[in-house]
């Protein structure tokens, strides 16, 4: 569904990708794993277009996407649910999930999509006339989680959806990426929770100084003795 | 008594004419979070354009609206596009703040090259003509600038809430990224919005210009006052920028007959600045970053 070829990438002349290939099939559940500074969240927000890569290619369901604007990739079908939530602070909850079905083919279906998303997150219903800044952390997520479905992707990104989260929360979060997973929606995961990650994933990346230095699949992952060390803390 | 009310409705019609030219630039500052120093050039333009049309064709001078107006969003979004937007990849906020420095220099000197020194007068159409509103009496043309002021508002705030492009300029305002990631195209909404807020300084252009003779100065000559007004209203909110002019010209108009007309200035800058030390975010920013449309 989503290949990504020897990608460099990096903001103004900082390169921090290097060469960085990667594949997610459809109906996967994939986590890119990597120390705080390792390049995920630049990784995924290439995938979304929001920075261009310097080299390499990136396709998605067999078409080109290396230099698509990140407004046209919505279009076809990949959704990045940012790290730090990214809300419309002074928008209310409603507005904050229209704005997340604005593209032509999301909007047409809007009215159907908040009733099966809302379906998800009863706590979002009831907040629906509030300010969105006004919301706990933990609202503010499943907001952003909502708002990222009401475009209907594909492939959805999530990028750190747990980071500052009281634990209950964070495995509601966790219960709800998994429900999404479970209704055939393809799935790119960062995590700081590793473990949780790997055990809800098909396959894992582990991300190193902006390269690549270990993949396979989730369950080998989790035996593996680099891993267990550097992430687990086992 | 009737000499204060009559102050008073001095300064609330001082205060509409206020409003109506500082609205496009609070607009374009809260969207684009570009200051546009031409904007008071703009609304020369628009006075000019008014002129022209109003003599050539003999038509009332707010008719010319219907294309003063979409002239305006033109000349606003080729600003945009043209001038900005590439700029915006300099990184660099001071090319800008040069950038429309430059254009509106440039069109005063246009405006030279094409009108000359001379000020031009557009035919006042009655609006000079003064009404009795119980004990006040005010201009004809100052009460339409008024409701003009009023109407834009309301206009602009349900355009901004009720409708997905109003809505999708309120997101890019807001989060610029968050709004790409939506799948806002955020160049052209920039244009858009640079567009609508020359466009108010249109309409500014064809109510004012019956009341006020136009020169290639006049932009500078209001434009001081509607930066004011902006930053005292919050940048880039366009309710605070009305009740900013509204309180600016209640200032003005009193510190004129009871200070001295001679001292107006000194006291609306003075009131200004208090007020900017004790609130610099504004009267209504609510936030010092900005990202604020209300
Ligand atoms: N907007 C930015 N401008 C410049 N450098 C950045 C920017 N964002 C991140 N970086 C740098 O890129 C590197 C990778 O960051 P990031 O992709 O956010 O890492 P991760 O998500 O794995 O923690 C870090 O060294 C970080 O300092
Ligand atoms: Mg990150």
């Amino acid at each position: 569904m989503l290949t990504i070829e020897g990608i460099d990438a990096g903001y103004g002349a900082t390169t921090i990708l290097q060469g960085v290939s990667l594949e997610v099939k459809a109906g996967e559940v994939v986590t890119i794993v990597g120390a705080n500074g390792a390049g995920k969240s630049t990784t995924l927000r290439t995938i979304a277009g929001l920075i261009t890569p310097t080299a390499g290619r990136i396709s998605f369901e067999g078409q080109d996407i290396t230099r698509t604007a990140a407004h046209e990739v919505v279009d076809l079908g990949i959704t990045l649910i940012p790290e730090g939530r990214q809300l419309f602070p002074d928008m209310t909850v409603r507005e904050n999930l229209l704005m997340g079905a604005y593209r032509k083919a999301a909007r047409a279906a809007q009215a159907e999509t908040l009733e099966e998303v809302l379906q998800l997150f009863p706590r979002v219903r009831e907040r629906m006339n509030q300010q969105a800044s006004s919301l706990s952390g933990g609202e503010q997520q499943m907001v952003a989680i909502a708002r990222g479905m009401m475009a209907r992707p594909k492939l959805l990104m999530f990028d750190e959806p747990s980071l500052g989260l009281a634990p209950i929360i964070v495995s509601q979060v966790f219960e709800v990426i998994g429900k999404i997973a479970a209704t055939g929606t393809t799935v790119l995961i960062v995590e700081q929770n590793v473990f949780s990650t790997l055990k809800a994933s098909d396959r894992g990346y582990v991300l190193e100084n902006g390269e690549i230095a270990l993949s396979g699949a989730a369950e080998a992952l989790l035996r593996d003795d680099h891993v267990r060390q550097a992430y687990l803390g086992i | 008594m009737n000499i204060f009310l009559q102050l008073v409705a001095n300064g609330l019609m001082l205060g509409g004419l206020f409003a109506i030219i500082s609205i496009g630039l609070t607009l374009i500052f809260g969207i684009v979070k570009v200051v546009n120093f031409a904007h008071g050039e703009f609304l020369m333009a628009g006075m000019y354009l008014t002129w022209i049309i109003t003599v050539g064709l003999g038509l009332h001078p707010y008719v010319t609206v219907l294309a003063v107006a979409p002239f305006l969003f033109v000349l606003g979004a080729m600003t945009q596009r043209f001038l900005i937007q590439p700029l915006l990849l300099a990184r660099d906020d001071h090319v800008q703040i040069f950038a429309t420095v430059g254009l509106s220099t440039a069109l005063i000197n246009l405006a030279l090259l094409i009108f000359g020194a001379d000020i031009a007068n557009t035919p006042a159409s009655g609006l000079r003509a003064p009404v009795q509103i119980g004990p006040v009496r005010i201009l004809e043309g100052q009460v339409y600038i008024f409701i003009a002021a009023v109407l834009l508002v309301i206009g602009l705030q349900l355009f901004l809430s009720r409708t997905q492009t109003g809505r999708a300029i309120r997101a890019v305002a807001q989060n610029r990224a968050a709004a790409q990631l939506m799948g806002i195209n955020v160049d052209r909404i920039y244009v858009l919005s640079f567009g609508i807020g020359a466009a108010c300084v249109g309409l500014a252009a064809s109510l004012v210009a019956p009341l006020y003779p136009v020169s290639s100065t006049i932009g500078t000559y209001f434009v001081l006052t509607a930066f004011v007004v902006v930053v005292l209203g919050g940048l880039g909110s366009i309710v605070g920028a009305f009740v900013g002019a509204m309180i600016i010209g209640l200032i003005d108009s009193m510190a004129g007959f009871y200070i001295g007309s001679d001292l107006r200035e000194a006291v609306v800058f003075g009131v200004f600045l208090v007020i900017l030390i004790l609130k610099p975010s504004g009267l209504f920013g609510t936030r010092v970053s900005l990202s604020h449309i209300s």
